[in-house]
């Protein structure tokens, strides 16, 4: 396994985490840390324990072991894998996003801009579909200016091409406000073009690094299969730019 | 016509009963939102079941009857908060176990009780033209209370409503919340047990959020809204009671459904 010493740079780092669930070892030995501006991807099939990672890194679950620095005053905008909307309760996007503090009007709107939902912010948060709903949620892990964004599955019932432009927008925003960025993801080679690491996690991390080394590691392809692992060598080597739906070359924002 | 009106809303116990009523209805309306918005209709439901045994235990130990009440049902909120977090057993179960043990428990424990007569139906269906002034401190105190709760915490209690894990990651203490919501609504079926009885007190919390969920765009205007329309039942409802003679609290409570009725098949007002 690939070590590094700890960083001080690190905005969150995690060590020799352990956590069990009735006797069942859900994480063993895992390691992991952040530093600002990286894209950490966690890959894993289910019940791999990649929630549950999260769900320790974000301090909502304690771990049985294990150490956890996180940087001190760091503020964490977190995305859930899904939101149930409560069609009792009159709720707009914009009252939505206010939930998490004041914001006033300027400040809204520049999220809502930037994820490209502007229309949506007068709306209703039960008339928003699915795939807005990410974005939503993804604006209200944005609108506090976090300096490390977890993300739970964000492309999670968005559609393909969504997904892609969605995976572009969080690097962007990555790249742009200097913010880490811990994401889990099934969206294999979607995920590969917008991380800079992917740790592939199996109760234990299997392998982990670059996407390109982990994508052809012998424990990648145990767990994925070589099938998997060439869709996303093909796609690696023409990650300058995009395919939309209809196949039409769209160009990325890190080119 | 008029004349009696005139005399009904001018004796002291309707002014009192009038009183009572409304401040209850107005800190129902967020409160009641809120267990609408967080589907916990069954859990004020078993509180204020549960009610009727403070209430047998208090006149027992000869306490202050209202006191008794308030504890126990202070009691039996913490007991089912700590009971909710044990898997095995579902919590409408776990609620329906305690609501109705608790019921017969009071009722048996009154019954057994040879010294005691106490006017059950008074409990169960409420006796609000029997209030007293001392009754009508508990409420407008427990109103003003609760409602100032309420609004120190409203936006953490939204937050917490919509997703709780948002919100913990945002800096708010949610599991405290969940206690204080819990409590205020323990407090609010305490004091209203003789308003509309153990029986109707849930309704009293529910049906004016429900009846104003068609007309609110946001959280704030559904529950001003509720408080309204909550109102309105206690006015309308003393009004019938009074004139064709028939229980009070019952009286309040077929208002508030023939409100939300009217409302949910009126057309214009935006559908659930």
């Amino acid at each position: 396994m690939h070590s590094t010493s700890p960083n001080n740079s690190a905005l969150i780092s995690a060590k020799s985490i352990y956590k069990s669930f009735s006797g069942h070892r859900v994480l063993e030995d895992i390691k992991l840390s952040i530093e600002p501006g990286q894209i950490v991807t966690l890959i894993g099939p289910n019940g791999a324990g990649k929630t549950t990672l999260v769900r320790i890194v974000l301090g909502l679950l304690q771990a049985d072991s294990g150490e956890i620095f996180r940087q001190a005053s760091l503020q964490i905008g977190y995305m859930p894998q899904k939101m149930h909307v409560e069609s009792t309760m009159p709720l707009n996007v914009f009252r939505f996003l206010q939930l998490s503090g004041k914001h006033d009007d300027a400040m809204v709107d520049e999220t809502l801009t930037l994820l490209r939902i502007l229309h949506l912010k007068r709306r209703q948060l039960a008339a928003v579909s699915g795939g807005e709903l990410q974005r939503v949620l993804l604006a209200r892990a944005l609108i506090r200016k976090p300096g490390l964004l977890i993300l739970d599955e964000p492309a999670q019932g968005v559609d393909l091409a969504g997904q892609a432009e969605l995976y572009a927008l969080i690097s962007e925003i990555s790249s742009n406000q200097g913010c880490g960025v811990l994401m889990i993801s099934h969206d294999l080679h979607l995920v590969m073009s917008a991380t800079d690491e992917v740790i592939c996690l199996n109760q234990h991390i299997c392998c982990h690094g670059k996407p390109e080394h982990v994508s052809n590691h012998p424990a990648y392809l145990d767990l994925f299969g070589a099938r998997a692992s060439q869709d996303i060598a093909v796609y690696t080597h023409h990650h300058n730019h995009r395919h939309d739906l209809t196949g039409k070359i769209t160009h990325s924002h890190d080119d | 016509m008029i004349e009696s009106l005139i005399q009904l809303y001018t004796t002291d116990f309707v002014l009192y009963a009038l009183a009572a009523g409304i401040s209850l209805a107005l800190v129902a309306g967020p409160l009641g939102s809120f267990i609408v918005w967080r589907r916990m209709s069954y859990f004020g439901d078993t509180l204020a079941h549960s009610a009727l045994l403070g209430i047998a235990i208090g006149l027992l130990t000869n306490s202050n009857p209202q006191l008794s009440i308030i504890i126990s049902c202070l009691f039996f909120a913490v007991l089912l908060t700590l009971l909710e977090r044990r898997p095995g057993v579902s919590t409408d179960t776990l609620l329906g176990i305690i609501a109705h043990s608790s019921l017969a428990m009071g009722v048996v424990v009154l019954a057994l009780s040879d010294s005691i007569r106490v006017n059950l139906e008074a409990y169960l269906f409420g006796a609000l033209l029997t209030i007293s002034s001392s009754d009508l401190l508990w409420v407008v105190a427990v109103a003003a209370f609760v409602s100032l709760i309420l609004y120190i915490f409203w936006n953490d209690l939204l937050s917490a409503t919509v997703h709780a894990e948002i919100a913990e990651i945002e800096g708010t203490n949610v599991k405290r919340l969940n206690l204080i919501l819990v409590l205020l609504i323990a407090l609010v079926v305490s004091v209203s047990m003789k308003i509309v009885g153990v029986l109707l007190i849930t309704s009293l919390l529910i049906i004016p959020p429900a009846a104003a969920r068609g007309l609110a765009q946001t959280p704030e205007q559904m529950a001003i809204k509720a408080s309204c329309i909550g109102s309105l039942s206690i006015v309308v409802g003393l009004t019938v009671a009074f004139f064709l003679d028939v229980p009070v609290g019952p009286a309040i409570v077929v208002t508030a459904s023939a409100i939300f009725l009217l409302l949910y098949f009126y057309p214009g007002v935006q559908k659930v």
